[in-house]
């Protein structure tokens, strides 16, 4: 089945089926998540209506972290089995993992003006965001820098590993860092304290965000695919010049 | 003559954009820069916001450095630069050129983009702007300098380094200028961007005389 | 124009590459420089272009005009020149805004050389041969009478060969002059041979 799925051609025929449907789900997920956040949920006693920048700052920290999983998986795909479909997917998730964390970061930073009085604190949480951000647009840098895909793949699959290895004590380090100097970190957003009734909008933006990076993920990798149709068809192009010349 | 200025510089611009190197690679060591600074001196706003123009101009300069190993390298290596020796335009054209399109593909960005760097170092909404403003004024003399290095160590393997040790003390004055114009709280500070466009435009023509001369030597 | 070189003599990295050569080159006229590996035929290319100096001896061009000698002449050397990530079309317009006195459009230039239709491929794609057409066709993009071809005939096939040698002949009916360093005999007619680096 899996191995199937992975060519490429079978590939674009089933996600060309599945991503309409898949897109729809995410939009209307959002209408009812987006009306739960505004709407249907109290403000916070503490933070008022601020909170509610939460219901898109959290969904869009757990997709930075989802997408960079799914590079790592594919990564490991690339270098173990060396599938085409594994290098594609690695660079599809590349540049909309960078965009949920980019998104991440300004919500966080929008969030935060009102909450400590300045768009940006060297809070823990915030800081690891920020070095994700930056291996992510290390990782797209790589993938420009290299002009054939198949070798470009394999430099970011390692790239991408390493990463991945060094993803927790980047994280552990930035809190003893954090701690060291008592940063002004008092808030704490999420934790298990937190009321049904903010849970409720939070768990259904979380879905229809993962619902709509789904889609966007399978679209980028039809695009993808389709780029390297083209790339594959100009070189054939150059060829018949040969041929028409001679 | 201004037909081939124009030639050049949207020439260099395609290929920046379609290669992509320089300018999003300065964007993001640009913003390496000023991340790496609050962990070696702790997350202190106070401190940050007073130091914040200085860790702008000092990242400014690092990422400047960082695209002037290929400005003439690449035209070096591939026989292009022998192109521009033989037109009629003369040799100095050719580099204001393309330090214009090099300064309009990474200091320009840098420039417009370091507001949004400066929220990180706590920079005051007037420190924001006159940072903006300086590294506006400032970076064209930052390109136009690296230009003499970068042309100097045109036919020179593995020259990247050494560029950057050529050209890092001709920056000084720039830096220094620079950092006096983007302090809202400096007195002197309209002066010193006087001073900065006026550095601006002397290395300019410094850079065009010298590069072009360096560039030449290097044909043989 | 008329081409006259006089006792040009070059060192290269301490060796003697050139040793008095002198040589003539009026309108209509081929100089094929021929000789084995180093024997200086790349260098005597690159004195006469202006891009490296001779210790002895003088390059001297009348006839043209206001213009100088670097400014009468075309190069086409080992290295092409050309942008992997632009169009060959976009090449060779910059070549000719380069260049100044432009001549015939990027397009028809490349259908010249047997390459119509390249124009909107990035030369990155190309093969090595089709971009030593692309670097030729920039002689015809801008009219400069002196032509410098290092190996012009370098990843040719017999065919684009062929075209090679129709393109020059019309630039020596023309009044123009070429001087070309080669391994292989130019595919002209009546070139004169100086050749270098003999005992």
């Amino acid at each position: 089945m899996l191995t199937r799925l992975a060519n490429p051609g079978f590939f674009m025929r089933v996600s060309g089926l599945a991503l309409a449907p898949l897109a729809a789900a995410a939009a209307l997920l959002f209408a009812l998540g987006l009306y739960l956040a505004f709407f249907a949920s109290p403000a916070d006693y503490q933070q008022g209506e601020t909170v509610r920048i939460m219901y898109i700052h959290v969904p869009a920290a757990w997709l930075a972290l989802f997408f960079y999983s799914i590079m790592a998986v594919s990564a490991l795909g690339t270098l173990v089995w060396r599938h085409p479909l594994a290098d594609v997917s690695q660079r599809a998730a590349a540049p909309i993992g960078a965009a949920f964390t980019l998104v991440c970061l300004v919500t966080g930073s929008l969030w935060g003006k009102p909450m400590w009085g300045t768009y940006w604190v060297w809070d823990a949480r915030l800081t690891s965001v920020l070095v994700l951000f930056l291996m992510y647009c290390g990782v797209l840098a790589l993938w420009r820098a290299v002009d054939d895909p198949g070798r470009a793949a394999r430099a970011v699959a390692v790239l991408t590993l390493v990463g991945a290895v060094n993803i927790p004590i980047v994280k552990y380090s930035v809190e003893w860092w954090s701690t060291l100097h008592q940063g002004p970190s008092v808030f704490r957003m999420g934790g298990p304290t937190i009321d049904p009734s903010m849970l409720r909008p939070l768990l259904v933006m979380a879905l229809a965000f993962t619902l709509f990076g789904t889609a966007l993920h399978l679209a980028g990798m039809r695009t993808e695919i389709l780029r390297r149709r083209v790339r594959s068809l100009t070189l054939l192009q150059a060829e018949r010049l040969e041929r028409a010349a001679a | 003559m201004m037909r081939v200025f124009a030639a050049l510089v949207r020439r260099d611009l395609a290929i920046a954009v379609r290669v992509g190197g320089a300018g999003g690679l300065g964007l993001v060591f640009f913003l390496m820069v000023v991340t790496l600074i609050p962990f070696a001196l702790g997350p202190d706003l106070n401190l940050l916001s007073r130091i914040g123009p200085a860790v702008l101009w000092i990242a400014g300069v690092l990422a400047t450095l960082i695209g002037l190993d290929r400005l003439f390298q690449a035209d070096e290596e591939d026989g292009s630069l022998d192109l521009m020796r033989l037109s009629p335009a003369p040799l100095e054209l050719v580099v204001l050129a393309k330090c214009v399109a090099h300064w309009l593909a990474t200091g320009l960005p840098l420039a417009l983009a370091s507001p949004l760097f400066g929220l990180l170092v706590a920079l005051e909404p007037a420190a924001l702007g006159r940072t903006a403003l300086s590294l506006l004024i400032g970076t064209p003399a930052l390109a136009f300098t690296g230009a003499v290095g970068a042309a100097l160590a045109a036919s020179i393997r593995r020259g990247g380094l050494l560029i950057a040790i050529l050209v890092v003390p001709l920056m000084v004055p720039v830096l220094i200028f620079g950092v006096a114009a983007a302090d809202p709280a400096n007195a002197g500070r309209d002066q010193a961007l006087t001073i900065l466009l006026a550095l601006t435009l002397a290395s300019g023509a410094v850079a065009a005389i010298g590069a072009a001369a360096a560039l030449r030597g290097g044909g043989q | 124009m008329q081409l006259e070189a006089d006792r040009l003599t070059c060192h290269r990295a301490g060796r003697r590459v050139l040793t008095d050569v002198s040589f003539a080159l009026g309108p209509g006229e081929a100089l094929a420089v021929t000789g084995r590996n180093g024997a200086g035929k790349s260098t005597l290319i690159g004195i006469v272009a202006g891009l490296i100096r001779a210790d002895a001896g003088s390059v001297r061009a009348t006839g043209t005009g206001e213009r100088t000698l670097p400014e009468s002449l075309h190069l086409v050397a080992h290295r092409d020149a050309l942008k992997a990530s632009l169009t060959a079309a976009e090449n060779l317009a910059f070549a000719a805004a380069l260049l100044g006195s432009a001549a015939l459009a990027p397009d028809d230039a490349l259908r010249r050389v047997g390459l119509p239709g390249a124009g909107a491929l990035p030369v990155g794609y190309l093969s090595a041969g089709q971009r030593r057409r692309v670097a030729l066709a920039r002689l015809l993009v801008a009219r400069r009478p002196l032509w410098l071809l290092d190996e012009p005939m370098t990843a040719l096939d017999a065919a684009a060969q062929d075209l090679l040698g129709g393109i020059m002949a019309e630039h020596l009916a023309g009044g123009g002059l070429i001087l070309a360093a080669t391994h292989a005999p130019l595919p002209l007619d009546g070139t004169r041979e100086l050749r270098l680096g003999a005992p």
